[in-house]
């Protein structure tokens, strides 16, 4: 081996302590973008071979009664492949023990075995028997939520009449990865599940008899679904059929995908800032490393070493590093991607999961910080290789220092002899000073990034559930009731407050864009569910007429306050309607648009009505109003702002917060290699100095102090550099993440800066420590005969 | 070119080295220091010269611009006809890998290398180098070489920077104040392995020092004062390294 490359090892050797600190920095950057790109990638995997092993329809439509005939005209669409026709309805259910209403999506399934389309993962027991109209397969997550098995009975309100079933299997299903109850914000385990039936119990059940209301299909390769939609609309629009969606805008899927998105927007926001920033205190330790080693440099030069053999050296030196922490980082990238995607895969209960990372995350991130290294490297080995070796070899002049304008206020007089050598030190080196603190800055910003996220879900969750929505319960009914119903719910007990609400599914237009959303109809004297402008922070009226649309929208569409929008309305009599914009407002869920509930119910031309009704209640009659629910066969849904607010927690909050947890750890470890390796370059670049003044009988105590001292400055400048850093890429951040289905509100709290802070200082208080100790064994005398 | 004073030069002789009309100005923080003024130097071959003079004389600097490790601010350095003093940073590489060794005052031996490795460092690039090993014996530390510089004396690490120097078989052999950091008995070892070098391998060196008993075992001594060369004279008799005396 050359002597070169022995040097190269044993000086690695000697900096260990710096060298794994700066793998640590690079290695965490490294891991962040594995992670994110690797989860991301399972996801979509994962549910691209679940959607294929089980057949998910393409294409799906809902109607009122349509012959079975009719399925031979269908299948012979153009494009279309195979063709499912099923009876699904949302019924009630009675489970013992349980006394909030829960409903469930019965659907039907073949007698003999799984449907073409849309097969159910069998997780426990068997198949409905044929002939028997008493047996039922559960979906897992709803059956887990009631503690249901094999063999235990659950009552469903079928058509007004109460009906037993056994439950004989247990079962996941494509369609409903995210179950979701009608109207539901958030999937709810107890409150709704899904209930597969032989298709004889639910056409006899529902009077549908060689009928079906349910379609799927799949396509033909190279089909384009619109070509579809079009003619399946028209073939059902006799039989009431609600505009076909295609695969896309199906419930669970469309929650799902827009999972994957929310971590996609994370996976590329985040690592881009935490490589950004790794990136920046790697060439600031490295060059600052290099820095030290002046002499040798100037040595090597002495003995006809070229610069390039010099450089190449360096370069080397980083390479390893940088090799060490891209290893570090994937290892750790890998691991945590694929906690992340278990995660996602029991919150979505994939029965099967594929994690192969492509090796497209680990060279990407793995490219980046080396080459980001060498660059660090080369930026200080050619300003060492471009002093003549005479010069490089000795210590460097001794810097310029200054009496500068605060010496001269006479409060330096207040500065024992340590803190000016200290201050004066930072105030020498002004930029490398502020690098220091910019690379402290940096890190802390990161700490308050992740750590905020905290703080938006909270506030989102405020917004959300308490300024912009009062009420306990909302209660879906199965067709809309007249006005003047909504007494008959204030009578019900417990209740204080009943509101009205109709919604309607639409399709918005303006110029060329459009989106599928909903209007919501609301009475302009409303107070518990508000339209809420997350914007100004306060609620604005109903609009007498027109509508009020979220800013989001507005801007899909490209649409203006004063401007006509088309809104094709999806239901009932289907109309085609023209409505004025009257009101823009910012809304961080969703994106709504509301009218008066009068206007709408005369655009739709239908008497005045209602679909929901929002409730205020009285806790202690809330037993006694959910068993009321239980005998109004009108009733189709209950939602209850508490389960609502619980599922919030867990799927939203929890998860994400898991994620950012591991960002945060990544972001610590940042602060720790930047800290350490700050004092530690100081240690080095100072030890004469510092054994000078032991000789001259300073403690080690009080030289400690001296070099400490300038990195506790340091840091001080830093942090609230950190927090302004910090507030920035939060804001950045906000920016940038922003999916159909949520914004993040730019929000951070106080104690959001103060842990951010509070770790720097563990952080620099432990690498302190880890220098201390080095300060202690100085070694004076050699320090002094020789330089090294 | 100024006319050169005849005193300071051997005419007839074609030199290793020579300097002339060297200056050199430096600017060490806010200070500006001259330290040359118009210096005229050459260096004989085979021959071993001590230049003598106090600290800040400028001896330093002129050894460093002779060894191509710094430039003059205006002069000319002539190595076999080449002036150096215009050579590019490549030139001036090649000029110290082929054809100069150095020996320093604190010995500037990479810590993280034995002495064995801390020649071999040289010799991998060096074009005619003579074995680590074989260099390592001239100096006598046959027996150390695989100690690190931290587990070596003074003179001893001191010896090993003279093997480091001659392995590459220099043309030119550069000492800056090489006992400067030893006590006498030491000093006097490794200026024994100097001579030894000059004398065995006839390699032109010239020996930097404050100390003017070290002047009596050259063939010229050379004082230089206040960046100037004060007088040149030849010694008749070399006395032996050993037999110095201070």
């Amino acid at each position: 081996m050359k002597v070169l490359n022995k040097k190269l090892i044993r000086d690695l050797w000697k900096l260990r302590g710096q060298v794994l600190a700066v793998a640590l920095v690079i290695g965490s950057g490294v891991a962040t973008l594995v992670m994110s790109l690797s989860t991301i990638e399972a996801l979509e995997d994962t549910t691209e071979a679940y959607y294929q092993r089980y057949r998910f329809g393409e294409i799906f439509a809902f109607a009122t009664r349509a012959p079975l005939r009719l399925t031979n005209q269908i299948a012979q669409i153009n494009g279309v492949q195979t063709v499912q026709t099923r009876i699904s309805s949302y019924a009630n259910i009675d489970i013992q023990g349980f006394d909030q209403p829960a409903i469930a999506q019965l659907m039907s399934i073949p007698e003999k075995g799984q449907p073409l389309l849309n097969q159910l993962v069998l997780r426990k027991g068997g198949w409905v028997s044929p002939g028997r109209d008493d047996q039922v397969i559960l979906n897992e997550p709803f059956a887990e939520a009631h503690q249901l098995d094999i063999g235990d009975t659950v009552s469903v309100i079928m058509n007004g009449h109460k009906k037993h079933f056994y439950v004989v299997g247990i079962a996941l299903s494509p369609e409903f990865i995210y179950a979701i109850g009608p109207g539901a914000l958030m999937p709810d385990d107890s409150l709704f599940g899904v209930m597969w039936m032989s298709y004889e119990v639910l056409a006899a059940a529902y009077d549908l008899q060689e009928s079906f209301n349910y379609l799927s299909l799949t396509l033909t390769r190279n089909t384009l679904p619109a070509d579809v939609l079009n003619q399946v609309d028209v073939l059902l629009e006799p039989y009431g059929g609600v505009s076909a969606i295609k695969r896309e805008d199906q419930i669970s899927n469309w929650f799902v995908k827009n999972e994957i998105e929310q971590q996609k927007s994370m996976a590329t926001i985040l690592p881009a800032i935490f490589i950004t920033v790794a990136v920046f205190l790697t060439n600031m330790v490295l060059s600052r490393l290099i820095a030290t080693e002046r002499t040798e440099i100037g040595l090597l030069k002495a003995f006809g070493y070229g610069n390039f053999q010099i450089a190449w050296h360096y370069i080397k030196m980083m390479l390893v590093i940088g090799i060490i922490g891209v290893t570090i980082g994937s290892v750790i990238g890998a691991y945590f991607g694929r906690l992340n995607t278990e995660m996602y895969a029991e919150l979505f209960r994939f029965p099967l999961l594929i994690y192969r990372p492509s090796p497209y995350a680990f060279i990407i991130g793995g490219l980046v910080s080396i080459i980001a290294a060498i660059l660090g490297a080369l930026t200080a080995v050619r300003s060492a290789v471009k002093l003549p070796p005479a010069e490089a070899m000795i210590p460097p002049s001794p810097g310029i220092y200054k009496r500068t304008f605060l010496s001269s206020l006479g409060l330096a007089r207040l500065l024992d002899q340590p803190t000016r050598i200290a201050l004066r030190q930072i105030s020498r080196r002004p930029l490398r000073s502020f690098l220091t603190s910019a690379g402290i800055a940096m890190a802390t910003g990161l700490i308050i990034m992740t750590l905020q996220w905290d703080d938006s879900l909270s506030h989102l969750k405020r917004v959300y559930f308490f300024d912009s929505q009062r009420q306990h319960i909302t209660v879906g009914v199965v067709d809309p009731l007249p006005l003047r119903a909504i007494y008959d719910f204030e009578k019900l007990p417990g209740v204080l407050t009943a509101e009205p609400i109709y919604a309607v599914n639409a399709d918005f237009s303006f110029g060329s864009k459009t989106h599928r959303g909903g209007i919501t109809g609301m009475q302009p004297d409303s107070t518990l569910q508000v339209i809420y402008d997350d914007g100004r922070k306060q609620s604005i009226e109903v609009p007498d007429s027109g509508i009020v649309i979220a800013s989001r929208l507005a801007r899909k569409l490209n649409i203006k306050i004063g401007d006509v929008m088309g809104v094709d309305v999806l239901e009932g009599r289907r109309p085609e309607l023209l409505i004025p914009v009257v009101g823009i407002f910012d809304s961080y869920i969703g994106l709504p648009t509301y009218m008066n509930l009068d206007t709408l119910n005369r655009a739709l031309n239908e008497s005045p009505s209602f679909k929901y009704a929002n409730l205020l209640i009285d806790p202690l009659y809330q037993d006694e109003l959910y068993a009321a629910f239980k005998n109004m066969p009108k009733v189709s849904t209950v939602m209850l702002k508490q389960s609502a607010l619980d599922s919030f927690d867990e799927h939203l909050v929890e998860h994400l917060m898991v994620f950012i947890s591991m960002f945060t750890g990544l972001a610590v470890v940042l602060v720790f290699g930047v800290t350490y390796n700050s004092t530690r370059v100081a240690l080095s670049e100072r030890g004469r100095e510092l054994a000078t003044l032991r000789v001259l009988g300073f403690t080690k105590g009080e030289i400690s102090y001296v070099l400490l001292g300038e990195v506790m400055f340091l840091i001080l400048l830093g942090l609230p550099l950190g927090c302004l850093f910090g507030g920035i890429l939060v804001w950045s951040m906000a920016q940038s993440f922003d999916t159909e289905m949520y914004r993040i509100p730019l929000v951070i709290e106080a104690s959001t800066y103060g842990y951010a802070i509070v770790w720097v200082v563990i952080a620099a208080i432990l690498s302190a420590a880890l220098v201390r100790r080095r300060v202690n064994k100085l070694d004076l005398i050699r320090v002094l005969k020789t330089r090294e | 070119m100024n006319k050169v004073p005849q005193s300071e030069l051997q005419p007839g002789i074609q030199p290793a080295l020579a300097a002339y009309n060297l200056t050199k100005i430096y600017h060490s923080g806010e200070v500006e220091v001259q330290a040359l003024r118009g210096v005229n130097f050459e260096l004989y071959p085979k021959e071993l010269v001590v230049l003598l003079g106090a600290s800040g004389s400028g001896k330093s600097t002129l050894l460093n611009i002779l060894g191509g490790l710094d430039l003059p601010t205006s002069g000319q350095i002539l190595y076999n006809q080449q002036d150096l003093s215009k050579a590019s940073e490549y030139e001036l590489t090649r000029f110290r890998r082929e054809h100069v060794g150095f020996v320093f005052q604190f010995y500037n031996l990479i810590p993280s290398l034995t002495a064995y490795e801390n020649v071999a460092l040289v010799t991998e690039i060096s074009p005619h180098p003579i074995a680590p090993e074989a260099a390592l014996e001239l100096v006598k530390l046959g027996d150390r070489m695989h100690h690190f510089p931290a587990q070596l004396s003074g003179g001893e690490q001191q010896r090993v920077a003279i093997a480091r120097a001659i392995a590459k078989q220099p043309d030119i052999l550069l000492c800056d104040e090489p006992t400067g950091a030893l006590d006498k008995q030491t000093g006097i070892l490794v200026l024994e392995a100097i001579e030894n070098i000059n004398q065995q391998l006839g390699t032109t060196t010239a020996i930097i020092t404050h100390n003017t008993v070290v002047a009596s075992m050259a063939d010229r001594v050379v004082n230089i004062s206040d960046g100037q060369i004060a007088g040149i004279r030849n010694n008749a008799v070399r006395v032996m390294a050993k037999e110095l005396e201070w």
